[in-house]
């Protein structure tokens, strides 16, 4: 490398640093904010009807929200609306349940063109793999940090 | 050495351009020759409609030139995707010789350099370059499904949709007088969404070279004109040969910063194998046979990294050919 002038050069990279546009935070975390919340208001509202209108209580609640959520926002997906309301909302949209919807709908849609088994079936968890493999890993570490406590004291 | 002269100075005797509904409702719409409002262009699939795009060209070209497919030698053309399969799959319709060539986005130049310098020393007599993306199919590749709800930095760019192809040959044309083969540049920038800085070091070192080897001035060209640079990595650019002794500020374009309007709602504008020879072929080389152009030096640029090389940690090497193109 010595008689190359390719090696990481931090001048230059300061420099583009200094001279890239930054995400406006401010902007950025008030979408979130305002979407995500208004997504939450939602699913927190179908949590009263279910309970008020239909009677339901406990897990059995819980699931019904989380159905119709995940419904809603595979169906936006499908629409072509969630794309949108991400590029407007960052964050606000990715974290709720629709969000994790939207990861594994769209590349179930955008990999038809290869067929229902190499395409959809085989790419429909590209994104959300990576979240059901940390989610349940993590979920597994806190049981038995949960379990040993519990025995010991 | 990497700059050479063409003794014969081929022309360029027939162009053709197509663009999707975006870039023809873009800044340089209305030169675009093929526009589409749909972007599949009909067919099922969006590397599909990136080789009709390209097929398209190719055969609008090659009519534009009054020629026939007899009379082509070879088809050089290349685009993003893996294997370069929409070139490959548009010369399967020709009964030509074909050269597939890949420099990502500087593909376009690199095809103009062999194909002119094939034709210059008389082995082959008419030749097609051609280079063609697609932002669906470049998008699914590189990056995340379309309808995923994420944002895009400010520093992102859009790839263009669109395809641009010309015939070299021996005629009446703007004619291609010299040409710089670019060195692979990395300053070690690890960005993905920041093809503008991994870029520039390798336009910048091109640029120099060019003017150190031909001991011309920025000034000897109306237009110096870069192929994907975008907005920020034009900036940067400009800076860099800056500090090598060189002021390009008066007479630089950038395909990318000009193919949209309103760039910045594109973030720093249009960038894709197709970017500059949809540009070029639409755009300059209009200007160019008006006479309102009578000397440019095309420069596109490219980033030569796969998801795989990012993924692994490595830094974007950034590559750009130079060729100069008069009447």
């Amino acid at each position: 490398m010595e008689n190359n002038q390719n090696f990481i050069n931090d001048n230059y990279l300061n420099y583009v640093k200094s001279v890239s546009p930054k995400t406006n935070e401010k902007r950025s975390l008030i979408r979130a904010f305002l979407v995500g919340g208004l997504i939450c208001s939602i699913g927190q509202g179908l949590r009263y009807m279910f309970q008020y209108l239909v009677g339901l209580e406990g897990d059995e609640l819980a699931a019904y929200v989380s159905a119709v959520m995940i419904f809603l926002g595979a169906f936006l997906t499908g629409l072509g609306v969630y794309d949108r309301i991400g590029k407007f909302a960052g964050g606000g949209s990715i974290v709720p349940i629709t969000g994790f919807a939207n990861s594994v709908v769209s590349p179930a849609i955008e990999f038809k063109t290869e067929g229902y088994v190499y395409g959809v079936a085989a790419k429909m968890f590209v994104i959300a793999g990576p979240i059901i493999v940390f989610g349940v890993a993590s979920s597994v570490l806190v049981g038995l940090i949960y379990y040993g406590i519990y025995n010991i004291f | 050495m990497r700059t050479f002269y063409y003794k014969n100075k081929p022309s360029i005797i027939g162009v053709s351009s197509v663009g999707g509904p975006k870039e023809s409702a873009g800044e340089l719409g209305e030169y675009i020759e093929i526009k589409s409002n749909d972007d599949t262009f009909g067919e099922k699939t969006f590397e599909k409609a990136e080789k009709k795009m390209l097929y398209t060209v190719i055969d609008n070209s090659i009519k534009n030139a009054n020629k026939g497919i007899d009379d082509i030698d070879a088809i050089i053309a290349g685009d993003l995707l893996d294997q370069i399969i929409s070139a490959t799959f548009s010369a399967r319709s020709f009964d030509a010789g074909y050269l597939g060539v890949y420099n990502a986005c500087a593909t376009f130049t690199e095809a103009l350099t062999i194909g002119a310098a094939l034709v210059d020393g008389g082995y082959l007599k008419n030749v097609v370059c051609g280079t063609s993306s697609h932002f669906s199919s470049a998008e699914r590749q590189y990056r995340y499904p379309l309808e995923l709800g994420c944002t895009r930095p400010p520093q992102a760019q859009w790839t263009v949709t669109g395809a641009g192809a010309c015939v070299i040959g021996q005629g009446e044309g703007a004619k291609i007088s010299c040409a710089t083969v670019g060195r692979v540049v990395d300053f070690g920038v690890v960005d993905v969404n920041n093809m503008g800085a991994a870029m520039a070091p390798a336009a910048a070192d091109t640029l120099y070279t060019h003017f150190k080897e031909t001991g011309k001035t920025p000034d000897y060209y109306d237009v110096i004109i870069s192929g994907d640079l975008g907005i920020l990595g034009s900036r940067i650019l400009t800076d860099l040969v800056w500090q090598k002794g060189y002021d390009i500020s008066k007479n630089y374009l950038d395909c990318g910063a000009m193919v949209y309007k309103n760039a910045k709602k594109e973030y720093q504008g249009g960038s894709g194998a197709g970017c500059s020879s949809m540009v070029f072929c639409a755009y300059f080389y209009k200007m160019l046979r008006e006479k309102k152009l009578k000397r440019i030096l095309l420069m596109s640029t490219g980033a030569l990294l796969s998801s795989l090389s990012s993924q692994q940690g490595e830094s974007i090497p950034g590559i750009a050919h130079a060729v100069c193109i008069e009447i």
